[in-house]
This record gives structure tokens, sequence and C-alpha cells, in this order.
């Protein structure tokens, strides 16, 4: 015991003089925004110069159609048939027969837990081992893992669903406006609303911009024809989390919201809003079929907009490497047509504000906006910025409660 | 069960005896048989959801093998296998069960990531030794806890390490969700990748842990077998009483124990998180010390069988997430084929220790007695 407890105070007392030595958590974090902002530039050059020459130089040799191979991480299995994973291999298979891919061509990974990075990298690796050019990886988690692997192979595409960092080259970052589709569906919620009270499940609380842009961009629909109305949010932390999202539509429902939107991964909400009688605003896929009585419509993604895109560029070799945030206009992002529970003339509503966006530049986030404490943000006759809005929307809109 | 009364009108028709000690050839061959028999068994499952068995087993194999890359990722997930399989083996063998494994490798981890997020300018040679100093220390400290109990309070040490998995889980998640946030994750719950001065080096293509995994198999081997703390260690799993009456310090020794057990499978987290994760997260134990425990008894608490059993469960494992690729064969399946593996494998011990006496046939309950007489 003597012994033991001598060789612990030793340890200890090493361990209290290492720990005093030098702690310069900063630094490395300035080095990845300078590589950051050094890849952004990049980024705009590569930009720059396809908008002078009309055919792109890319950065990456071109490659034969049968010999593209395409690796896929998928978090969950696409067999849970209506969220995240669903949405994104449509996407996938979308992609697949567009460009008349055949079957061996696809190499998918499922139920890749994103939190576990030695899961993540013997998934990433075997892709690369079986020979894929390119490599999807659909969840936030995976990013770092894609970052480290783009370094080892520089031969292979990395591109990464939902995150924030790319290398320019061989690492690209992809999402899309879909707070566009967003605000359309805040159009129909708020014109069907009787309590005023709409519900949103957030998966993420408020220091995450995808998630605030998007309730953001909810709460302005509705605001635009029913000012009257709030929007009580409460989050899960978690993108994927079944009796989570339960509760927090059900005590939702209980707060007296009578439209339950969302943005988590499951289509629970809906069948929460459906139980008790109320309607509901869908996430990824046209989630009628999931609570039919229940939804008005749904925002959804059409991945295999930037999936087509994405794998025809490395075919021609004209893959630049840049990032990719598509919107309406592009077909990325819309609402699933509206269901007949909906109010009368949502129809004409939402095609209306659909024609702004897509014609007329409306970017929902335009000019002065006030905030719920108070505070304004923007400026009249501008908008936002991508950076802003995919970085830095840490704010709520005036009519948004978090619960 | 094995008490035979003799009284044959109210035996069962059937009834277990225990047998004699086979010879060390046969229970080879009986194990041997239970494996193959678990194959094809395993095989029947396979062939249930639709593919073909030896297609499914041939890609497990090449899955684990094809290339030096797919190799490199078996072994990966050897290391932190072996490393813990060792650790527990060294409290089951005093028959203390230490099923916290899985708790020993997360704090372990966690103590080790202090100084890889915050002392990562540190000379490099001297944060791995220092990390891995946390590493054991940590561990041990978390399997130091479930023993002092124990030799104070007499507290039961099966639950006391089990539900420490879950603290030492906890506060992974606190610290994830809290001080350790990665400050550029923008509210995304996650501790930052590792810088490369804090993780470990690689040694023909994989992190230099399975060196370490190597080199501890050796010395636990010497410790158990040769050693005067190894028998004292065997002795107090036999019996207390006699281990006292010889004069040993039972207490300390099992404290001493403990905290060799709990530290080696600290150092697992510690080569997870460092080696492979190159970040800490919930998963850096991801069921590895339940697993462990599992190899720790089919290797019969053997250095050198646990050496193959744990590879023999990477290869598994990495082949199975091949087998899902190709076949769209879900990983759970692997799951599946491991538990009916174990299932054989554990029957067989039964079978090995024990044998079925049916009441009818005079000339068993005979040879029985023959046999409990030699």
């Amino acid at each position: 015991m003597k012994k033991l407890v001598s060789l612990l105070t030793v340890s200890a007392m090493v361990i209290s003089l290492c720990a005093c030595g030098s702690t310069k958590p900063e630094k490395p974090a300035e080095t990845t925004e300078a590589t950051e902002t050094e890849a952004e530039e990049t980024v705009k050059e590569a930009d720059a110069s396809a908008e002078t020459t009309e055919a792109a130089e890319g950065v990456m040799p071109a490659i034969a159609k049968e010999d593209i191979k395409v690796g896929v991480i998928h978090i969950t299995d696409p067999a849970e048939g209506s969220g995240y994973t669903y949405t994104h291999d449509l996407g996938i298979q979308g992609m697949q027969k567009n460009l008349g891919l055949d079957d061996s061509q696809i190499v998918r990974k499922n139920n890749v837990n994103d939190s576990d990075a030695t899961a993540i990298e013997n998934a990433m690796r075997e892709c690369v081992e079986e020979g894929c050019n390119i490599i999807f990886a659909t969840s936030w988690g995976f990013m770092d893992t894609c970052e480290a692997l783009a370094e080892e192979f520089p031969d292979v595409i990395f591109s990464h669903g939902t995150g924030y960092k790319s290398n320019g080259k061989n690492f690209n970052n992809y999402f899309g406006r879909i707070y566009q589709a967003r605000y359309l569906a805040g159009i129909a919620a708020g014109l069907k609303t009787e309590s005023n009270k709409l519900g949103y499940v957030a998966a993420m609380g408020q220091e995450n911009s995808e998630v605030t842009g998007g309730i953001n961009a909810f709460a302005m629909g509705a605001y635009s024809v029913n000012p009257d109305c709030e929007v009580y949010v409460k989050v899960t932390n978690s993108w994927f989390d079944p009796e989570g999202e339960t509760q927090a539509a059900q005590a939702l429902v209980d707060l007296g919201c009578d439209v339950i939107a969302q943005h988590c991964d499951t289509p629970n909400p809906q069948t929460v809003a459906e139980q008790n009688g109320v309607w509901g605003v869908g996430y990824n896929s046209d989630m009628s079929k999931d609570a039919p009585g229940a939804v008005l419509t749904s925002v959804m993604w059409d991945w295999s907009v930037y999936y087509t895109q994405a794998v025809q560029s490395v075919i021609d070799g004209t893959w630049s490497g840049e990032n990719y945030f598509g919107g309406m206009v592009d077909g990325l992002v819309d609402i699933a047509p509206l269901s007949d529970l909906c109010a009368d003339g949502t129809q004409e509503a939402v095609d209306a504000a659909r024609k702004q966006i897509i014609e007329e530049g409306f970017n929902v986030f335009d000019g002065v906006i006030e905030t719920n404490d108070g505070s304004t943000v923007g400026a009249e006759g501008s908008t936002l910025s991508d950076a802003d809005i995919t970085g830095s929307m840490n704010w709520y809109f005036k009519n948004v409660v978090v619960k | 069960m094995s008490n035979s009364t003799g009284n044959v009108q109210s035996e069962p028709f059937v009834r277990v005896v225990k047998r004699a000690e086979l010879p060390a050839g046969k229970t080879t061959l009986l194990r041997l048989l239970a494996v193959l028999l678990s194959l094809i068994a395993g095989g029947v499952f396979i062939a249930c959801v639709g593919q073909n068995p030896f297609v499914i087993y041939g890609t497990i194999l090449s899955g684990a093998f094809r290339s030096v890359m797919a190799f490199q990722g078996t072994v990966k997930v050897m290391i932190p296998l072996l490393i813990s399989s060792l650790g527990v083996t060294l409290a089951f063998k005093m028959k203390f069960w230490n099923i916290g494994a899985e708790g020993q490798i997360i704090f372990g981890a966690t103590c080790a990531t202090f100084f890889a997020l915050f002392c990562s300018e540190m000379n490099h040679v001297l944060l791995i030794i220092v990390m891995f100093l946390a590493g054991f220390i940590g561990g041990g400290l978390w399997g130091l806890i479930p023993a002092v109990f124990k030799v104070k309070y007499n507290t039961n040490e099966t639950l006391f390490t089990l539900m420490l998995n879950y603290i030492a889980l906890h506060i992974v998640s606190y610290l994830r969700d809290g001080p350790w946030m990665d400050p550029e994750s923008q509210g995304f719950p996650k501790i930052a990748r590792f810088e490369k001065n804090a993780s470990l080096d690689k040694l023909f293509g994989i992190q230099f842990g399975w060196l370490i995994a190597l080199i501890l198999v050796v010395l636990v081997l010497i410790y158990l077998k040769f050693c005067k703390q190894g028998y004292e260690i065997s002795v107090v799993g036999e019996s207390q009483d006699t281990a006292r009456y010889a004069g040993m310090n039972v207490k300390r020794i099992i404290l001493r124990t403990m905290f060799l057990s709990g530290g080696i499978c600290g150092m697992a987290g510690m080569i997870q998180a460092t080696g492979s994760d190159i970040t800490l997260t919930t998963s850096v134990a991801g069921g590895v010390g339940f697993t462990a425990i599992i190899i720790a008894w089919l290797a019969q608490l053997n250095p050198i069988s646990i050496l193959v059993v744990s590879f023999l469960f990477s290869v598994l494992e990495k082949g199975s997430s091949v087998v899902q690729s190709n076949f769209g064969l879900s990983t759970d399946c692997a799951d599946v084929l491991q538990g009916i593996i174990l299932f054989f494998i554990l029957g067989c011990e039964f079978f090995v220790r024990y044998r079925f006496v049916f009441s009818n046939k005079n000339s068993s309950l005979k040879s029985d007695k023959k046999e409990m007489e030699g």
C-alpha cells in the first residue's frame, strides 16, 4: 500500500509539473481560421474563373463514367423510410439514375455512428479501398475525419454535408438554402393556426446557425401572413432522438400549439400532432405518409440535384472543389404539395412567395429584421450574407419564444 | 446436482453429472467442434436472411485481410479489445467481478484527453508519456473506488463497477457539452480533434498501440505466471481464507490488483482516444469493455489465448462492416453471429465439465461411478 501511495503522489507531482508547462488553446484556432479563409479565397478565385471562362477549370483529373465509384456514409439506415438518411439516399438513387451508374458503382456505409471517430474512419477507408473516387459524408459529425483523410488521400474527393470545413480541392462542403422552403412552410402554418401558437421541435439550440436560421425563416413566413402568431421552440440537443422528439412535440402541444414544425430526423413530432388532433409541418421527406391526418406540408430536400451535379463534374473533369450552397432556384429545396388540411388561400400565398424567391431574388433575410431581444439585424436595402446565414445566425426573430 | 443419491426411483429421467477432468486434447477437440457447430448454425442464420453463407464468410475474411489497409483496420479494432481483456483478466483471476472496464476505459481516456487538449504544446515524447500515465492512473483510480468499498464495507463489486460505467460516460457528455466543447463547432456538441503533436505515432501504418498491446500480453503473462504477486492473485481468487492463513494481506492484494486492472483498461482508453479516434467521444469505449469480459472468459484468462480470441473477434467485426456495404446486410447481423458463436462455445464449456446421465440406463450409471472413482 505504501508503495502504491508513493507511486501515486510521485506521478501526481509529475503531472502537475507538466500541466503548469504551457497551455495555448488560442493558437490552433487561429491556424484553422487562416486555412479556412485561404480555402474561401481559392473558392472565390475558382468562382471568378468559372464566370469569366465559361468552361470551369477542374482541380481534379476527369474520370471516365464507368470508372466512377461513389461512396456514401450514412448516419442511420436508408430503410428508416422518412427522415434525413432516407432523403439523402433518395438523392443518391436519383443521381445514379440521372447518370446511368451501375449498382456496383455505389458503396453505402450505413449506421455509421457520427460520434465514433474510429467507426467513421474505418467506413471511409473501406470506401477508398473499394476504389471510390468521391465519398459523400452526409452527417455533421463526419467532418473532422473527412478533413484528415482528404489530406491522406489527395486523389479521392471528400464531399461533406452540413459542416463548415473544406480545403478548396478534394474536400468540399455542401448544403442548401433550406430556410427558403421553411419560409413557405411558415406561411402554411401561420394561415392554419387558430391558437396563434406554432410549435417547433429543434435539434440544436440558438448557437447553431442552421437550426436557428430555419426557425427564423419559418417564423418570418408565419409572421408575413399572421402577425399575431408566436413560434414556441423546444430543443432536443440531438439530430436523431426518437424519444426526445416525441416528448418535445407533446410538450409543445400541451402549451397550446396547434401546428408542430420540426428540424429533427424522425417523423415522431408529426405522429404526436396527429394523435393530439393538431397539425404539423414535416421535414426531409413528405411526411404526409407518416401522419396523413396532420401534415399540412413538409420542408423537403432534393439532394439528387447536388449529387448529380457533383458526380457529373468529376466525370467531366470540372470538379472545382468549391463549396455548394444551392437553393429553391436550383430545385434543391422546396415544400411538398400542400395537403387538403391547409387553410383556404394557402396555395395562392405560397405560390406568391415562391415566385418572389425564385424570380424576384427575395432572400427571406432581407432588410432590417427585429429580433426577440429587442435589437435589430441587417440593414435597409441589403440582405444577410451567406456567411452570416450559415455561420452567425445566433439570434431569434421577434415572434420566437424558447420554451 | 452432482450429488447422486443412488435412489433410482426418485431420479429424474436425465441427470447432469460433473465429469472428472478431461484430457487436454479432448477438451481442445470439443472446443473446436463447438466453433465448427457455431459456424454451421451461423450459416443457417445467414441462409435464412437470404444470403449464401459461404460467400458471406468469405467476405468477412477478405474484408478483414484483403489489403494492407484492411488488415490495418482489423488491428485497429483489436487494440482496445486486447488491452482491456488483459485488464479484466487480472481482476477475474482474483474472482473480483470487474465489469466496469467500460468506465475505466472512458475515465482513462478522459484523463489523457485533458493533456491532449490543454498541454498540446509540450514536447511530443514527454506528452505521450504523460498521457500514458494519465490514462493508466485515471483508469486505475476508477477501478480502485469499488475495490476500496469492497474491502472496507464489503459492497457488491459487480453492481458497483457497472454503475461507475455510467458515471464515467456522463462525465464525458458533460465535458463535451460544456467545458471541453470545441469552440469552433457552432454549437454542435463535440470535443476538438487533437493536435498532431498529441496523437500517437504510427508504426507500420497503424498507431503504435498495437506494440503496447503485444508488450502487455507478455507482461501480464509473466506477472500472472511467474511473479509472487500474480500467485497471490490466484490464491485470493481460489480462497480468501487460505490466502489469509498463508499470511497474505488480502485487502492490499485486492486494492493493488484492481488498480492494475483498471489501469490497463484506462490505457486502452488512452490509446483509443489518442491513437484511433484522435478526439474524445462518448463512444470511446463503445462496448469494448463488455466484449473484453467475453474475450477474457473465452480465452480462459490466458493472455496468449486472449491475443488469439481478440484477433478473431476483430476479424469478425471488421469483416462484417464490409459485408454490410457489399450485401446490404445490416451490421446487426454480425452481432447475431457473435451471439451464436458465444452460445456454442460457452455451451461447450458445460459439456467439458458436465455430462448427461439417463436414469433408465444402468450401464451409464456404472460407468459414471467408475469415472468418479478414477
